[in-house]
């Protein structure tokens, strides 16, 4: 991914950050990101990013492990090698209730954190950006990327007047991941500028 | 910011003044200091005990399970016994990152990173005694269906044995994702605050370059919500078909329709009192007082007093049945080999009614739930408790046969078996050890997330706001 130029300012209190927030999307400047150390609530909608669907991923996974589980063991029991078990019918369902939930809890739970990782970009040895150290500590970090018009300068005194402890301009490149060297991720509702 | 209006009934749960910085300093110091010297000692001892499990295990793999002392009417003896033990131990964790997340109950952020990893270490105790126990250790992976060269010959998928091994390894599976997704942040906290390279490096690796960004946070609690939902049902399911390896035979003692609910709550019973026994001592020995507050032990305490009466009501519904069946059998296996005290094992009977359902009730009193001796004394007194429900259900069940010439003389572990039981500690304390020193032992992201809440020192603050409107307190203050 190309080099970009952002600007970072530092708050120490959630409740500065939100106001902060709402008046950069009202000026005009494209968020990058919020890093924060802990999940805060509603900070997602704030600064207009997209629900993420990763819920409705698992449901599909889970289908598929219930599918997986009763398609196997029913082509099993009764086409591939049919056992006389007493007698008893060979399409046993309730017998294998306890297998097919399994499978489904399994196939949801590891679709879903794998999805979730390739989504993030998560994995051992990614190389990231890390704009400030504290972000994982006590610091809620507002990252705006620079376009053509952004006055680097500009945006930083804005983030300090409105109440960032700390500011810089950082020149930051995104490591590489699976197929997407070039493209840029769609993390935000289509106006994420409030007007 | 999450700030939902809390009572001020409710104990704080985190006590004394703290900022997010403290909290990130309070829990990330014992993985900076050197290891203690007592460290050392429990980690080696523990090394020890595994090393001698080992030697036990190999004598069983070389000799064959004879040397055990299992014979052909007593085919489950410890061994069996430890492996239920071990997973109902293991069902404390994921009960409480799970459905206590679902049932919003805010303190299993103080200890539920280190009830996962309780559950995860002894869910891997509980396995090597099935495995182990089939003889011919090296084909344990006939148990899988893949298509082979046998036929293929296909596994019995209608057999609740292979239900467990379904159950028990997907519960391992989804306990360690649930675990080590929530790991990620506090790991990355602990390697943006790294001073040496070794460890900057190493947990790096770990946190797979988290960065706390808001989309990975949005994702990361939609995983969470999820795998919470998922969670719920699997830890239920996963005792439950446990106890069918037991409910679904027909030997008396074994075959009652109450064992599901009833192996549950006795799961939840000893997976707390484990939490208890390792809870005490982590917040004594790292400090962490604050954040596993007394209430954090009195909550458990009532969950243990809770599960412990549901398991006795269980004990007592079985003897009703067995009378009320009029079935001799039943009668002989209740009323002879469990109930009286001076049949072969009536001793483990006892013990057991003792340890879980009589003196479990002396936490209604709140004095004795907050005491952390106590606390201590019975949590152990529970887990002996409990570890002698599934040896009163394995062995007075089957030791003697429907007929008298295939009973058992006085079955009796050996020293082999009793060293495999030893080595599950040696497994289980080793890798406790290194969790301990090298882990967040507390969710640290979570206690920060719950901080503006139910933390002491802004509760407090909260103290005049109760006459106040709630609704515009909560409008001014949060977001």
């Amino acid at each position: 991914m190309a080099k970009k130029k952002f600007v970072v300012g530092c708050f120490d209190k959630e409740e500065l950050l939100f106001p902060a927030v709402k008046k950069v999307r009202t000026v005009g400047y494209k968020i990058k990101d919020v890093y924060t150390p802990y999940p805060v609530h509603g900070l997602d909608q704030a600064i207009g990013m997209r629900e993420t669907s990763l819920h409705t991923a698992g449901f599909i996974y889970g289908l598929l492990g219930t599918i997986t589980a009763l398609g196997c063991i029913s082509w099993i029991f009764t086409k591939d090698w049919p056992l006389d078990i007493g007698g008893k019918p060979h399409f046993a369902l309730p017998a294998w209730i306890p297998i097919i939930f399994e499978l489904t809890v399994l196939f949801s739970a590891v679709g879903m954190v794998l999805t979730f990782c390739y989504l993030s970009q998560l994995a051992p040895f990614v190389k990231k950006h890390h704009f400030h150290a504290r972000a994982t500590d006590d610091l809620f970090v507002l990252v705006i990327e620079c376009t053509e018009t952004t006055n680097t300068d500009e945006a930083e005194s804005f983030l300090s007047n409105n109440g960032s402890i700390e500011v810089k301009t950082e020149i930051a490149e995104d490591g590489w991941w699976f197929g997407r060297y070039d493209k840029e991720e769609k993390l935000f509702e289509s106006n994420s500028v409030v007007a | 910011m999450s700030l939902k209006y809390e009572s001020q009934i409710r104990e704080p749960l985190v006590n004394g003044s703290k900022d997010y910085h403290q909290i990130t300093e309070d829990i990330v110091r014992p993985i900076e200091a050197k290891p203690t010297r007592l460290w050392y000692i429990g980690f080696f001892t523990a090394v020890a005990l595994l090393l001698f499990g080992v030697y036990s295990v190999y004598r069983e793999v070389v000799y064959g399970v004879g040397e055990w002392n299992l014979n052909k009417t007593v085919g489950w003896g410890w061994d069996i016994t430890n492996f239920v033990w071990w997973v109902g131990i293991g069902h404390a964790g994921t009960l409480i990152s799970a459905i206590l997340l679902l049932f919003r109950q805010g303190w299993r952020t103080g200890v539920n990173r280190a009830a996962e990893a309780m559950t995860i270490f002894a869910v891997m105790c509980a396995g090597q005694f099935p495995i182990f126990h089939m003889g011919r250790v090296w084909m344990a992976f006939f148990v899988l269906p893949y298509p082979n060269t046998r036929g293929p010959l296909w596994v019995n998928f209608n057999s609740p044995l292979l239900w467990d091994v379904f159950a028990i390894s997907t519960y391992f599976t989804v306990s360690l994702l649930f675990w080590y997704s929530g790991l990620l942040p506090d790991f990355a906290t602990v390697r943006d605050r790294a001073k040496t390279k070794l460890r900057k490096l190493l947990y790096g690796v770990a946190s797979f370059g988290w960065t706390g960004s808001t989309k990975h946070w949005q994702r990361h609690e939609s995983l969470s919500l999820v795998l919470a939902g998922l969670s719920t049902p699997l830890v239920l399911s996963v005792h439950t078909i446990v106890s069918f390896d037991f409910a679904t035979s027909v030997i008396p003692g074994w075959h009652t329709t109450i064992f599901p609910p009833y192996f549950v709550a006795g799961a939840i019973f000893s997976g707390f009192a484990m939490v208890q026994t390792l809870m005490v001592v982590i917040r004594k020995v790292f400090g962490l007082q604050d954040y596993i507050t007394i209430g954090h032990i009195e909550a458990m305490n009532k969950v243990i007093v809770l599960t412990g009466s549901i398991v006795g009501i269980a004990y007592l519904t079985e003897l009703f049945m067995a009378w009320y069946s009029q079935s001799k059998y039943e009668g002989y296996a209740f009323f002879y080999s469990r109930a009286n005290l001076f049949s072969p094992y009536g001793w483990s009977y006892w013990g057991m009614m003792a340890c879980n359902v009589l003196i479990p009730q002396i936490f209604w009193s709140r004095k004795l739930r907050r005491n952390l001796f106590i606390t201590f004394f019975m949590s152990i007194l529970v887990n002996v408790g409990m570890w002698f429900e599934r040896f009163v259900i394995i062995v007075t069940s089957i030791y003697r046969d429907y007929l008298p010439s295939s009973w058992s003389v006085y079955y009796s572990p050996s020293i082999w078996e009793i060293g495999f039981y030893l080595g599950t500690f040696g497994l289980f304390f080793t890798c406790f050890f290194l969790f301990a020193k090298y882990f967040p032992t507390i969710a640290i992201a979570e206690i920060k997330y719950v901080l503006k809440t139910t933390g002491e020192e802004y509760k407090d603050k909260m103290d005049n706001l109760e006459a106040e409107d709630v609704e515009a307190f909560a409008h001014k203050h949060a977001h």
